[in-house]
């Protein structure tokens, strides 16, 4: 059986099928299909092929800035989900891991590389304390970790917006501008892709992949989490230690969606903000974690796929489609990826009257 | 002699393996029909033919002497035949009623017209004894009155060809022979009915025909009336069996657990072991005799550390173990086969070499600074699936959820006796295992008795008890209802301490 290479093409095929609905929406509302590729290529490759241009670096380093948050927020719901924990508090815990890093970029003045080392600290350790109080009441009270982190997004948020205005320097909306020391803005990264907004926080990202997976795969405190989360009772049975597996677990995922909240407030604005309403890292966390299932590869995947859809989309309301249409088309391909389990059958099904057809012309 | 069924020269090619063998099955209009075979012999699948649920590779099935293309579950249904699976497929917030129509529902005014169905669900429950009361919920009936609601489903849609699939393996005693008497009610209005089992008894006491595969072969058909279960069971397993536990006498050490004076409450908060005190030494297999529901599985909890105890005391080795947690038990050297595979003795999402080191996952050799080991634990699962006769498809890496029920079994005793623990607590070891595979597991407990470990061995088998044991308590209502010598007592004795008809001296609790 080649099950991967399977997977893969039923991934392929799934946004295959996808694009196919949205050129079909496209066409249905009168426009022109060749405006979801254009839009797609542009957005990701800066190929423009209406204009002709080729390749534009810039354009590909935008693409890989809007991914890399959602990445991390795949990490952290992915992460919770094999402990058979719903991190829906993801949005919360981006909030106060880039205010964290914030508030230690303005606040705590330090020497050097030191700097940015401490702010990254920081944002991954307010996550983790944002994901440890529904991890706590989880385990000490079997208080649903849903309720909870749904109700810790609201505190994030104005909890965040509260210190970020209290900070020295601070108007209505924003903090100062944070010192250099502290940022994670690379000269190098930008000079390489035509001057983008691509900065350091990509180490993050992709340290944090490495550390999922080899946490989740090769490590014994992976294993537990992996027991943990398949089936609780029999990893009490064999002695495991459940709730603290849970408590862990829910830090951890946390620290990742902190750490979204870093590059985002480090590496793109190099401030604080305050947010009127949540920016949704981590609702498009539960997307890209659930479809890429939860496996470190996958969630890379998923988080790019996604942030192709989300710098497609400016693209495709500047041709002249309305934004609501844009969203359909990215939720649809959206839907079918998520849908590979069916595709899967469907696929099955069809093989499966093939195979019969073919024999039963055998046997006549 | 008219044929309900038959299957003829039937054969099934998987990838890489042919699970049928050129089978032929026929089953005679009116009689109880018997299909034996190891876990593994190719019976589901032959089953599944049946239904319409696989298509055979070459063969024929003809069912009332008309050949038959069976395409899919509903060609089945149509048919006229019906499956009772092991794992009940009932809805359990639905009343009887609502899971019997589902699918078919009558309707009246355009609405679900459960009254009407109702009545037909009563009228038959009466027909065929089965005593179901059509507007209770699953969630508040028994597993037997369960499957009775399954039986009905089928009777229902007037299937008149009943498949049961190992349908004793979730019944207590009491309800086994119930579901008997059902069966040979469902006969006797003319239903034809096959029997996928491993049990030689119950073959023995209701069929008529037993037809037997060996590792997808066909074997070959008796009548059962002219066979004994020894004859039966070398036809399954291919060489002579031994039904009697062959062991010497135990040689009882010191008291390696000591249970004092225990109370602990069940699910419902009411006290389901009470005052309970018992010894097993180094050496011997104390086996606890009950029937189902009369704290044993709290008795075990409270051993094991899966749940609170509300007074009393446990020791191991002299060491007071009442407030140690699961783990500190393990490592103190208390091993446990559990009672419900499923849900605590195995992981069915992990790879099945992942279910070996479940207990030592985090230690030397299978992990080193906090990171697997992986070649160790591909070496311990090419032990264990070696030493055990652990069956799977893909060896260490199948997922275990896809391994048979017996296999699953056996996975887990590899895993518990291979660590050699000197308290092994043992439930229902062997629950779903064929009798070859019954025969190994007896051996092996036996064996760690003669290594000199103590063995606590929960079963609702009586033949098991008496077989295994040295010494052999008796639970009657959380009581601990009399210990008596193995080889001093019989069934009929332990019959009537298990119901509580005959009290023991030591039975601490009054009513």
């Amino acid at each position: 059986m080649n099950s991967k290479k399977d997977t893969l093409l039923i991934s392929l095929l799934a946004v295959f099928i996808g694009i196919l609905l949205g050129v079909v929406i496209l066409i249905a509302s009168g426009h022109s299909p060749m405006i979801l590729f254009n839009a797609l290529l542009r957005g990701t490759f800066g190929i423009n092929l209406t204009m002709g241009t080729g390749l534009n670096l810039r354009y590909l380093g935008e693409f890989i800035v809007f991914s890399m948050p959602i990445i991390l927020t795949g990490l952290s719901v992915g992460f919770a989900y094999r402990t058979g924990l719903f991190n829906i508090g993801a949005e919360g815990q981006v909030m106060v891991g880039g205010m964290a890093s914030v508030v230690v970029a303005i606040m705590v003045p330090l020497p050097g590389v030191l700097h940015v080392i401490a702010c990254v600290a920081a944002g991954a350790l307010a996550g983790a304390l944002w994901g440890f109080i529904p991890g706590l009441l989880k385990s000490k009270f079997n208080v649903h970790e849903v309720v909870v982190c749904i109700m810790l997004n609201y505190t994030g948020m104005y909890f965040s917006n509260w210190v970020v205005r209290a900070l020295p320097g601070s108007t209505e909306s924003k903090t100062a501008m944070i010192p250099a020391s502290a940022s994670l803005n690379s000269d190098f990264l930008s000079g390489l892709t035509g001057n983008s907004r691509l900065n350091w926080g990509i180490l993050i990202v992709i340290a944090s992949v490495l550390l999922y997976w080899f946490i989740i795969e090769k490590t014994s405190f992976g294993y537990s989490l992996r027991a943990t989360g398949f089936n609780k009772e029999g990893a009490r049975y064999a002695g495991l230690k459940v709730d603290r597996n849970i408590i862990t677990s829910m830090m951890i995922s946390g620290a990742f969606a902190g750490l979204a909240g870093t590059i985002v407030a480090l590496g793109v604005f190099n401030q604080g903000r305050t947010l009127a309403a949540f920016e949704n890292y981590g609702f498009d966390g539960i997307a890209v974690g659930l479809v890429g299932a939860c496996n470190a590869i996958g969630i890379v995947l998923a988080g790019l796929l996604f942030g192709m859809l989300k710098v497609a989309q400016p693209i495709m309301q500047i041709a002249g489609v309305p934004k609501q249409i844009g969203e359909i088309i990215s939720s649809s391909i959206v839907l079918f990826v998520a849908m590979q389990y069916g595709i899967k059958i469907i696929i099955g099904r069809i093989a499966k009257r093939r195979l019969e057809k073919k024999e039963g012309s055998v046997s006549q | 002699m008219t044929y309900a069924v038959e299957m003829l020269n039937i054969t099934k090619d998987f990838p890489g393996i042919r699970a049928n063998d050129n089978v032929t099955v026929k089953v005679e209009k009116g009689t109880i029909h018997a299909l034996l075979g190891e876990n593994g012999a190719g019976k589901s699948t032959l089953m599944s033919i049946l239904f319409g649920l696989y298509q055979p590779t070459s063969g024929t099935i003809r069912i009332n002497e008309k050949e038959v293309n069976i395409t899919d579950p509903n060609v089945a249904t149509a048919l006229g035949i019906g499956m009772v699976h092991q794992h009940f497929k009932l809805i359990e917030c639905f009343t009887v009623t609502e899971n019997i129509i589902l699918g078919m529902e009558p309707t009246k005014h355009g609405m679900v017209d459960t009254k009407s169905a109702a009545a037909k669900i009563k009228e038959l429950s009466e027909l065929y004894g089965l005593n179901v009361e059509p507007n209770s919920l699953i969630s508040d009936i028994s597993v037997g009155m369960q499957q009775r609601v399954e039986i009905l489903k089928m009777l229902y849609r007037n299937a008149d060809i009943l498949i049961f699939d190992e349908p004793t393996a979730v019944l207590t005693p009491q309800e086994i022979e119930d579901l008997m008497e059902i069966m040979k009610r469902l006969v006797k209005e003319g239903k034809s009915i096959l029997l996928i089992t491993h049990k030689l008894k119950e073959i023995k006491a209701v069929a008529d025909k037993c037809s037997v595969l060996r590792r997808g072969k066909y074997i070959g058909t008796v009548d059962v009336k002219d066979t004994d279960e020894e004859k039966m069971a070398e036809m399954m397993v291919g060489r002579e069996v031994s039904f009697t536990v062959d062991k010497k006498d135990a040689k009882p050490g010191d008291v390696v657990l000591q249970i004092r004076n225990l109370n602990v409450k069940n699910s419902k908060g009411v006290l389901g072991v009470k005052d309970f005190s018992l010894d097993v030494r180094a050496g011997e297999v104390v086996g606890l005799a009950g029937i189902d529901g009369n704290g044993q599985s709290e008795l075990v909890f409270a051993l094991t550390g899966m749940s609170p105890i509300e007074s009393g005391q446990i020791l191991l080795d002299g060491e007071d173990i009442t407030h140690k947690s699961i783990k500190e038990r393990c490592n103190l050297g208390m091993g446990h086969i559990p009672e419900d595979r499923h849900k605590h003795g195995l992981i069915l999402d992990f790879p099945l070499k992942e279910n070996f080191i479940i207990h030592e996952y985090n230690e030397a050799p299978f992990c080193k600074n906090m990171i697997l080991q992986e070649k160790e634990i591909d070496k311990n699962a090419e032990v264990l699936i070696e030493e055990f006769d652990v069956r799977s498809g893909e060896g260490k890496d199948s997922l275990t959820r896809s391994m048979s029920g017996g296999n699953q079994q056996k996975a887990i005793v590899a895993r518990e006796i291979h660590r050699s623990p000197k308290l092994l607590i043992v439930v229902q070891p062997t629950r779903g295992l064929d009798v070859g595979a019954i025969e190994y597991i007896h051996k092996r407990i036996i064996e760690e008795r003669d290594k000199g470990k103590a063995i606590l061995m929960v079963s609702l088998e009586l033949d098991e008890v008496l077989d295994v044991s040295d010494r052999i308590a008796v639970i009657f209502d959380g009581c601990l209802n009399g210990v008596m010598d193995a080889k001093a007592t019989n069934e009929n004795e332990l019959g009537l301490l298990m119901s509580g008809s005959l009290r023991k001296d030591g039975a601490a609790c009054e009513q």
